[in-house]
């Protein structure tokens, strides 16, 4: 009696533990997965097994060429992303400071932002040709407007008692920038950061499949699902997954050391 | 106004003045002050009570060179705003202080900025905190500190760079009342100490007429001056004080002030 008890207690700590909560959606995945391909509600041509896939990504990260793919995306990721950070941040931070000069380009970084990354993609295409350049651009483009917007917008919304506390102890303006303000906006200067990164990944892959590449998980996956390797291709799009879940796993681990204050 | 005899504090020379002149300010064309006159003594605790939106903070902020005024001009004993060495405590410490650097370098801030050196720096730490017996972490962040905690490390923060006047919105309002008889125990041990005039805007009357070596009374909008009303209590002025007699007829004088005030307003808009 008493051990049946204290087995369901254990049986019910585990299953509340931290591993099982982050492993409950995998694991319902991949059931649902195999509830698929045993009823046979999609073609066996069109979904490999969750053993094979695993496999696949398995002997293509240990054996293939997934890691230089990886490698050569997150590159033009990272290039793309670090353009529009260096360029984003600062001048997010000036048009916040200006209620007035913010009102005035507002529409103009709304409209773009809204505008399809992949819309544009001909018309960079055609003004850099089809180069490395041209991917990193146009994730550097997006990304850049959604960085700007978010930190404008953590400027505008900084709360005033601060920047009021730091000029009534004798600030200078510069001081009050560097000092308040820029924290201030820290905590939305990373939402932004963190969705444009998230948004250079998206680009760079789209564009990997579309502007010509020779390698990349764009690349890969486009590549697979032309030859019909479609295990190769279920595996990349994992690994596209694990990358984009990795990076902003990264960005949210900075964001809680960096910003300690927030939430309180 | 008060005489400066009549004041039983010793320690203290009442020389100069606060001179605030012809001063005007209007909100969206709404005058809160028109040709505002008031002259305050140098050195003295002056509580400003008035009803509700009578522009209380308005005033301090605007005489403390927080919010530009719309004509006039104010002199500390012949200097102007700029001249002088202004502190400030403001009301929400939550937003005030800054929570991305730890207690100890919110007090030490205005130094920093003011670029004095750092040795210099921690011997003013050292002495105000040994002065006024403070026993909280400061290598904690503020928002790791109770409320009451964080409110004195503003006031700390205020007092460090030795001001000649300290201005201070409501700043216990936030807190509950035992830690608001503390602090006005605290308050009451900066002005003592030292040669420092202070401007407390209080919407607790209590709390105006205990700190206050004369309360400054004001009108509905535009605002004047109701009535000035000295505050003749030995410092310091304890929990015990508060039923003083002398205190509360004071405090009930000043009551009767307010509500004429507060009544005159009311048949004003009807």
């Amino acid at each position: 009696m008493n051990t049946g008890k204290s087995v369901f207690q254990f049986l019910r700590c585990i299953l509340n533990s931290r591993a099982a909560q982050l492993l409950t959606g995998p694991v319902l995945v991949i059931a649902a997965w195999y509830f698929v391909l045993q009823l046979h509600l999609l073609d066996s041509r069109l979904l490999p097994t969750p053993e094979a896939t695993f496999s696949r990504l398995y002997e293509s990260i240990v054996f293939g060429t997934m890691l230089h793919d990886v490698y050569r995306t997150l590159i033009l990721v990272l290039y793309g992303f670090a353009i529009a950070a260096i360029l984003g941040v600062p001048m997010g931070i000036a048009l916040g400071s200006s209620d007035k000069i913010y009102g005035r380009m507002e529409f103009l970084i709304d409209f773009f932002r809204s505008l399809p990354a992949t819309a544009i993609f001909p018309l960079f295409m055609m003004m850099f040709g089809i180069t490395d350049f041209t991917k990193i651009t146009i994730a550097a483009f997006c990304a850049y407007l959604i960085i700007i917007f978010n930190v404008a917008q953590g400027v505008l919304n900084a709360r005033k008692t601060r920047i009021l506390a730091a000029k009534s102890m004798g600030a200078s303006r510069w001081r009050i920038f560097c000092d308040v303000i820029f924290f201030e906006t820290l905590p939305q200067t990373f939402v932004g950061l963190r969705i444009a990164i998230s948004m250079a990944l998206v680009i760079i892959v789209v564009a990997e499949m579309f502007i010509g590449a020779n390698d990349g998980l764009g690349h890969r996956i486009i590549d697979a699902q032309m030859g019909y390797d479609l295990t190769n291709m279920y595996a990349s799009i994992l690994m596209a997954g694990i990358l984009g879940y990795g990076l902003n796993y990264l960005f949210m681990l900075m964001e809680k050391r960096l910003i300690h204050w927030a939430g309180h | 106004m008060l005489d400066c005899a009549a004041d039983n504090r010793q320690r203290k020379r009442c020389s100069g003045h606060i001179e605030i002149t012809e001063l005007s300010k209007a909100f969206n064309g709404d005058p809160v002050y028109r040709d505002f006159n008031l002259s305050l003594p140098v050195g003295e605790f002056v509580s400003v009570f008035g009803p509700n939106g009578c522009g209380k903070s308005t005033l301090i902020n605007m005489i403390s060179g927080l919010l530009p005024m719309d004509t006039g001009s104010v002199l500390y004993d012949g200097k102007s705003i700029e001249e002088t060495n202004i502190s400030y405590v403001f009301q929400n410490y939550r937003d005030a202080l800054f929570p991305w650097i730890r207690a100890i370098d919110n007090i030490l801030y205005p130094l920093k900025i003011r670029n004095v050196p750092k040795r210099e720096q921690k011997n003013r730490l050292d002495s105000i905190l040994s002065e006024f017996d403070i026993k909280i972490d400061i290598l904690k962040y503020p928002y790791q500190l109770s409320g009451g905690q964080q409110q004195t490390i503003s006031i700390l923060r205020s007092i460090i760079t030795d001001p000649e006047v300290l201005f201070l919105d409501e700043p216990f309002s936030a807190l509950d009342y035992e830690m608001t008889l503390l602090m006005r125990e605290r308050i009451q041990r900066i002005f003592l100490n030292r040669d420092i005039s202070m401007i407390l805007v209080s919407h607790d009357l209590e709390e105006a007429v205990q700190l206050a070596s004369q309360v400054l009374l004001l009108t509905r909008r535009p605002t004047r001056v109701a009535e000035t009303i000295p505050v003749d209590i030995p410092w310091p002025r304890n929990a015990a004080t508060l039923s003083d007699p002398d205190f509360v007829a004071i405090r009930s004088r000043c009551l009767d002030v307010f509500s004429r005030e507060v009544a005159r307003g009311e048949r004003g808009s009807i």
